[in-house]
């Protein structure tokens, strides 16, 4: 283990080394903090300039509800699930398949398609805004939320792609071999066979995107105008320009909205930082 | 084969492992040939063009570009990009050393982890809104420290020199805690066995790290730098929520710059902003062609 495990180390610097963790804990997270203390500041902390010290008094109840009851962070709230989890069923299975096809199967144009996919995701949005913003309105799913599960769909199969091929890959071929000989057609290999080995792999993948997603802020912009199809991400931009100067409510509004992707991240940490990390161990 | 076994077979049983493939494909490629493969052309197509997205377009064939070369607003996004560049590969080292700090195995370390990744899980918007709360002169934290030394606050965002190195500043946060999973998982997998030939060797420290850990590191340190230039050429969220681009347009990168052009008040210029979003495409083609090449050149060995 590198660097040299602490505990094997002198009692000085393990002293140091447990009491400087805290302490750059919380210096890390100091910005975080201070927004989650704010969010239950009352009015009049805010106004006498009470940011940064412990809050006089807890409104925690009063804040959060006061957000939702005089702002439509619940309709943006609900906006981002309904883009949020389509996106993330349909692009996972679309990657599933596709996946399996580029993992399995030796073809020709097997590498130039899979590259194709890798390619594809490394684009910067803007070189695609025109054209997407176009055809979403020529077909009619402009300001809706459908128009935004397409296009993250279809974007978020890129990586998703990558992400399968390479877990397809590292399965032991033989099993399907062995499948092919007992004479089973190419789906029940893929359904019976393939498809329960990635469940690791659906998992990690689901909570990468779902994050990424929930998070886009620069779609919401591009193909969304009103309040009906807004995600949360837009719609706390417009809640920092109702709320001017209401710090509390807008610090209580961004951690509404950072709450569903951090509960995420805590319940299925393991996936996916497994997702997150494809790649730095090897390659 | 079977087909041999049984001549009178349907055609797609002769053909189905050739077949398949393709139909297991289909719906991903036909997906992302429409929004992503398509789209980059018709942008580097309608880069020729005059348009406002309503009325017909006007052929102005390399008009667009032309007007480029001598757009002021063009140059300042160009080199806040370059800066944007250069500074975000700090989140690489600082990310390195982060991880470093915590590869340790004492008690509540797995949550300490956990916890330093945060900023990286919470939304680019969220990150923007506290950090131009952060920098605000008359009550922001940035101002209560230099009130400390007796200094007065100093208005941040608002200021052409200050802005954009307040922005990256902000978007390093979530980049370093990226860069730090990254290496945290690198550290993981890294060979026991020579790290202890190493320590018997009397290697430690630095010349530990430099000639043992880091070789070891290069796929995580590669990734790193993958995710950090993209990160870095496509940051917009941050920018339009802390500045939109000003004061005086100061703080525009090129991803912001063709969204201002293209989508808002200033006008709907489609054609320019396209161009603008040919020179981004360029610029990141660079990296994703060393990226093709490194995996390609992979993907042959592993065959």
């Amino acid at each position: 283990m590198f660097p040299t495990p602490i505990a094997k180390t002198g009692p000085l610097t393990r002293r140091f080394y447990m009491i400087s963790l805290p302490v750059a804990l919380i210096l890390w997270l100091l910005p975080l903090i201070a927004v989650l203390l704010t969010s239950v500041r009352s009015a009049g902390d805010i106004n006498a300039g009470n940011y940064w010290g412990w809050p006089t008094q807890w409104n925690l109840v009063e804040n959060y509800t006061a957000i939702f009851t005089s702002s439509p962070i619940g309709q943006y709230l609900f906006n981002s699930f309904k883009i949020t989890v389509p996106t993330v069923i349909a692009s996972v299975g679309l990657s599933c398949l596709a996946g399996f096809a580029l993992g399995t199967y030796r073809f020709k144009a097997n590498l130039f398609v899979f590259f194709v996919f890798i390619a594809g995701n490394f684009v910067p949005f803007q070189i695609l805004m025109v054209p997407v913003r176009d055809l979403t309105l020529k077909l009619g799913l402009y300001d809706t939320v459908t128009g935004l599960v397409l296009f993250h769909t279809a974007f978020q199969t890129g990586f998703c792609t990558l992400f399968m091929r390479n877990f397809i890959k590292a399965l032991p071929f033989e099993l399907i071999e062995a499948a092919r000989v007992d004479g089973a057609s190419e789906f029940v290999i893929f359904r019976r066979i393939v498809l329960p080995l990635m469940r690791p792999a659906i998992a990690a993948l689901a909570v990468l995107i779902f994050t990424f997603v929930w998070n886009d802020y620069f779609w919401a912009q591009v193909l969304v105008q009103g309040d009906s199809a807004m995600p949360v991400t837009g719609g706390l931009k417009s809640l920092n320009g109702l709320y001017v100067a209401s710090w509390h409510l807008v610090s209580a509004g961004s951690i509404v909205a950072a709450l569903p992707p951090v509960a995420m991240f805590f319940l299925m940490q393991k996936h996916f930082i497994a997702g997150l990390t494809l790649g730095a161990t090897k390659g | 084969m079977q087909n041999s076994a049984r001549p009178r077979v349907g055609f797609w049983e002769r053909h189905q492992k050739r077949i398949a493939p393709w139909l297991f494909l289909a719906p991903a490629m036909i997906m992302f040939l429409v929004y992503v493969i398509f789209p980059i052309f018709q942008s580097i197509d309608i880069s020729f063009y005059e348009w406002d997205g309503l009325s017909p377009k006007t052929w102005v064939g390399f008009g667009n570009y032309v007007e480029l070369m001598g757009d002021e607003a063009f140059y300042t996004s160009l080199k806040n990009n370059v800066i944007w560049l250069v500074l975000y590969m700090l989140a690489v080292p600082v990310g390195l050393g982060i991880a470093l700090y915590l590869n340790q195995s004492v008690f509540g370390i797995r949550l300490v982890k956990s916890l330093f990744f945060f900023p990286f899980v919470i939304s680019q918007v969220v990150v923007g809104l506290v950090f131009s709360w952060f920098y605000d002169p008359s009550y922001g934290l940035l101002a209560k420290l230099l009130g400390v030394f007796g200094l007065p606050g100093i208005p941040v965002l608002a200021d052409e020199h200050y802005v954009t190195y307040g922005i990256i500043a902000a978007g390093l946060w979530p980049q370093i805690a990226y860069c730090m999973i990254l290496f945290l998982t690198g550290l993981n997998n890294v060979n026991p066995e020579q790290v202890e030939a190493g320590r018997i060797d009397g290697a430690t420290g630095w010349t530990m790290l430099r000639h043992i850990i880091l070789p070891q590191l290069r796929p995580a340190t590669f990734l790193a730098i993958v995710v950090t230039v993209i990160g870095a050429l496509r940051s917009f969220d941050m920018i339009s929520i802390m500045t939109q681009g000003g004061p005086f347009g100061s703080s525009r990168v090129l991803a912001y710059y063709m969204f201002e052009q293209a989508l808002s008040e200033y006008g709907y210029r489609m054609g320019y902003g396209s161009a603008i979003a040919t020179v981004l495409f360029l610029i990141m083609m660079v990296y994703i062609t060393i990226f093709i090449v490194r995996m390609f050149k992979a993907e042959r060995r592993a065959r």
